[in-house]
């Protein structure tokens, strides 16, 4: 349950969580081919399309653009959770009191976060992402895999967030990005607790690049 | 990456003057929307002139923050820009560390799983310990281990301990998300990130162990203290309330 790591293995993990071969320019590039390969080149949303078709802009520039495009790609994490939580919740049949409390609570921070996500987008100048259709019900079999897949789901989420909030450029977006992620790490501890699985398996959180968390949530995305 | 924390131009919610749930939104939510923004996420990064060290969302102006914090309460930490924010980091995490390594030498915790939780969290936060260090020798002087004492609250038992040890990661995560915005290098913005969000796990789970409310009041208390946003703290809030456990 635990590692145990020497220093000079914990400086190697320093390293190896920075932004190192993941420039903004390199995010912004996969956000263009991989929007098309989550969605399907014909199922990317108009909205989606022109966020994106910003990123040759934004990848020379570093500025409130890259930022539009990095909290599009949250919103679609938080619609996938919301969304999630808010159909498990009238789906799953015998969920427990414990599960069903924590639940809401969650479906409600996560609806707050695509709200403030969708607000931010357009003070921004930005056009926000639209909804993707999603498609859970082989997670809604049981509690057991309803709460398994928000684990990963809240997992991948925190590891999202750290990955692409170096890469925003507004002092402000990163101070919000920074109040959403401490939000979504709590999340995945209080699930984790509910399954019975160490609340906090690392002592540093990873930071995905943007390729595995499309990967991890192209599953529950009905392809247009 | 902006120059500086002068630099950034606050958002102007005043272009959605029609837009009356815009206070849902990030910069507003957060109390950073619209006139007044800016002063107010970086009065949780840096310097703020308030008594009521409880009250993290009251305005500055923008002019009063850079840095005066270094020349005043927070000459405590050595070093300024990124290496005072590792320093600082490193501090909070050496306290922790001593926290955990003192509680479980007193034997006081005798619910088995909320002792090995309390081994497994203090050995996370060596690790950071050690991350930080060496990150901080890397910028130049690192911060000195502070002299701690925890006397009082060992000597409480097991319930004042754990109700401590959740306080102090609320505190913990408060303090990395204060600083996170102000980190000017992007990988050890990276790397606070990637602690930042394990501090936010051990003050769940460690609020729920000790019994306190799902939702908080927006202090530092409960598994999600603030709801649906995490509130940041500054420096001088959070060295403010470290200060009973510094002998």
């Amino acid at each position: 349950m635990t590692r145990t790591t020497t220093p000079d293995e914990t400086s190697a993990e320093l390293a190896a969580i920075g932004v190192e071969g993941h420039s903004r320019s390199t995010f912004l590039l996969r956000s263009a081919l991989l929007a098309g390969g989550v969605y399907g080149a014909a199922a990317v949303s108009p909205a989606v399309r022109t966020a994106f078709a910003q990123s040759s802009d934004a990848a020379s520039e570093g500025n409130e653009k890259t930022d539009i495009i990095v909290l599009n790609f949250a919103l679609v994490l938080e619609y996938l959770e919301s969304t999630y939580y808010e159909r498990g919740l009238k789906e799953v049949q015998g969920l427990s009191d414990d599960v069903k409390k924590l639940v809401t609570q969650i479906q409600k921070d996560e609806d707050a976060h695509v709200d403030a996500l969708i607000q931010t987008v357009e003070q921004l100048g930005g056009t926000k992402a639209q909804r993707p259709k999603f498609d859970f019900s082989a997670s809604y079999a049981s509690q057991d895999t309803f709460l398994k897949t928000a684990n990963t789901l809240e997992d991948t989420g925190v590891s999202a967030y750290n990955g692409a909030a170096p890469l925003l450029s507004v002092t402000e977006v990163k101070a919000a990005a920074g109040s959403i992620v401490q939000v979504e790490g709590r999340h995945a501890a209080l699930i984790r607790l509910l399954r019975e699985k160490d609340p906090s398996p690392q002592a540093f959180d990873v930071a995905s690049k943007q390729a595995d968390v499309l990967t991890a949530i192209k599953p529950f995305i009905v392809q247009g | 990456m902006p120059e500086s924390l002068e630099a950034p131009r606050p958002v102007d919610a005043s272009d959605h003057p029609d837009d009356q749930s815009s206070r849902r939104s990030l910069l507003r939510g957060l109390g950073l929307g619209g006139a007044g923004a800016l002063a107010v996420v970086l009065s949780a990064c840096g310097d703020d002139d308030t008594t009521d060290t409880s009250d993290a969302t009251t305005s500055a102006s923008p002019e009063d923050l850079p840095n005066k914090a270094a020349t005043k309460e927070n000459a405590a930490i050595p070093g300024k820009g990124d290496l005072q924010i590792v320093n600082y980091a490193l501090t909070l995490e050496y306290l922790e560390a001593d926290f955990y390594a003192q509680v479980i030498a007193s034997g006081v915790i005798k619910d088995r799983k909320i002792a090995d939780l309390a081994k497994e969290f203090g050995e996370q936060e060596q690790e950071h310990v050690e991350a930080l260090l060496k990150t901080a020798k890397s910028l130049g002087k690192p911060a000195g281990k502070p002299k701690t004492n925890f006397e009082s609250v060992l000597g409480a038992g097991p319930d004042k301990i754990l109700q401590t040890a959740a306080t102090v990661e609320n505190l913990g995560a408060a303090a990395y998300l204060g600083q996170a915005p102000r980190i000017k290098d992007e990988e050890i913005l990276a790397a606070a990130l990637s602690i930042h969000t394990v501090e936010a796990r051990h003050a769940a789970a460690l609020n729920q162990a000790a019994g306190l409310p799902l939702v908080g009041d927006g202090g530092l208390s409960g598994s999600l203290p603030d709801g649906a946003f995490a509130t940041p703290l500054s420096m001088k809030q959070v060295l403010k309330r470290i200060q009973p456990f510094l002998a």
